[in-house]
């Protein structure tokens, strides 16, 4: 399958990436890895007619100690993340969430900055950064700005980036408590049916995968836990608030009932 | 666009449009056709390449992405013509494959993931090939092969 035929520039810099966008408007889509980008050009599915290469932005790439949170550049490869020693000790759920992201090939070339950007709901790391409080620095024509991750991921592969805007820094804050990850797909390097992630950081957060068209927080089950409740009557209530979709792999009520099962058994391996 | 590019220690440098993939670019404008192109949507793994030493699925990424950089197709992994990489020696010997077709990417799968796991158990080789699908499912005997392969690189358990 061939995409349809685009102008491909090659940004040096961060400005000049915001100054091939200011130019190309909603014309010009930009290329990170490309891990989800390519495969829907090649669909058809999208067809940007200029393509913002800024995979070579190799100064935002980086793990970086903050002091209370950690620094990782937008263009920071999955493979990277799941070989941070930093990121290990200061944040292991992320590293073991960037870790089963597609397979090997994937995680040498996708970007953290590049999931996040593309919004997928079915997306192994969006939902992660729900989870760990995450917050997205943000360059424009007018400088730069911070979006907190709940209000990021706006709908359906649409987050809080404007057409003019680059996602250059995702500021995660420390989290070293417990935490465990349940991904249920059929095929082992595909996205997630239903995903659900839990972290110990004070409190218990829980978050979901492909249960509606963005990343969720499973409000109900964390208030729940917050009141004392168990696991099991916690876990129960994984579906509520949830808009899960059908597609080829599952029925809403199919997804429903995997969200329930895998919080429960991430609330347990986590020792919630 | 030109794109430049050194595949397997030789240096290319053909003009393509800015879609040409890099499987294409390897297969058409470079005349090697031992990378295969399998499901076309980067689940199957057949067309995996090295680039700059790491596993790509070259149907998902564009040439032009590839620029500058090293390439290694399975046509460069022997160190001669008498001679086999040892990966490739051990999916010989260990008959690590069936009807063939996934064979370049699995092995060019299995150098990058040796490269980064030396000395892996066999649940780390099953994981480590995920991105590689098998259509004859002879997936036992190419685990054997990977894990046979890293006793003789040097690493081995």
């Amino acid at each position: 399958m061939i995409p349809a035929a685009f102008e491909y520039v090659r940004a040096d810099s961060a400005d000049a990436a915001l100054a091939a966008l200011a130019e190309h408007g909603d014309d010009a889509k930009l290329l990170a890895g490309g891990m989800s980008l390519i495969p829907l050009m090649k669909l058809r599915l999208a067809t940007p007619t200029v393509l913002v290469d800024v995979a070579r932005l190799t100064d935002l790439s980086y793990v970086r100690d903050a002091g209370d949170h950690v620094a990782i550049g937008a263009l920071t490869r999955h493979r990277d993340l799941e070989t941070s020693a930093l990121l290990a000790e200061a944040c292991p759920a992320l590293r073991g969430v960037a870790a089963e992201v597609g397979d090997n090939q994937v995680r040498h070339r996708g970007t953290l900055g590049g999931s996040v950007a593309h919004g997928d709901p079915a997306s192994d790391l969006p939902a992660a950064l729900l989870a760990l409080d995450a917050t997205f620095v943000v360059r424009g024509p007018g400088g730069e700005r911070t979006v907190a991750a709940e209000h990021f991921f706006q709908g359906f592969l649409e987050t809080a980036l404007a057409p003019d805007e680059l996602l250059t820094e995702i500021r995660v804050p420390k989290a070293t408590g417990g935490w465990n990850y349940q991904k249920f797909n059929r095929r082992a390097q595909d996205w997630a049916i239903v995903g659900a992630l839990v972290v110990n950081n004070g409190s218990t957060r829980v978050a979901l995968v492909n249960m509606a068209g963005t990343p969720l927080r499973a409000r109900s089950v964390e208030e729940a836990l917050a009141g004392g409740a168990s696991v099991a009557d916690a876990a129960a209530l994984a579906a509520e608030g949830t808009d899960a979709p059908a597609d080829l792999n599952a029925s809403p009520e199919y997804r429903e009932h995997l969200a329930r099962v895998l919080v429960r058994r991430a609330l347990e391996a986590a020792g919630a | 666009m030109q794109v430049s590019t050194t595949v397997n220690g030789v240096a290319q440098s053909h003009d393509v449009e800015p879609r040409t993939l890099l499987v294409q670019y390897l297969r058409e404008a470079c005349g090697l056709t031992g990378t295969k192109v399998g499901c076309d949507t980067s689940s199957c793994g057949a067309c995996t390449v090295l680039l700059d030493g790491e596993s790509v699925k070259s149907c998902t990424m564009f040439a032009v992405q590839a620029d500058g950089g090293a390439v290694t197709t399975i046509e460069g992994l022997a160190p001669s013509d008498t001679e086999l990489h040892p990966v490739q020696q051990a999916f010989h010997e260990k008959h690590g494959l069936q009807c063939g077709f996934c064979t370049p990417g699995m092995v060019m799968a299995a150098v990058s993931f040796l490269e980064e796991n030396p000395n892996p158990t066999e649940r780390e080789v099953r994981l480590g090939l995920e991105g590689n699908l098998c259509r004859c499912t002879g997936y036992h005997n190419i685990v054997q092969a990977v894990l046979e392969a890293a006793g003789k690189m040097g690493g081995g358990r």
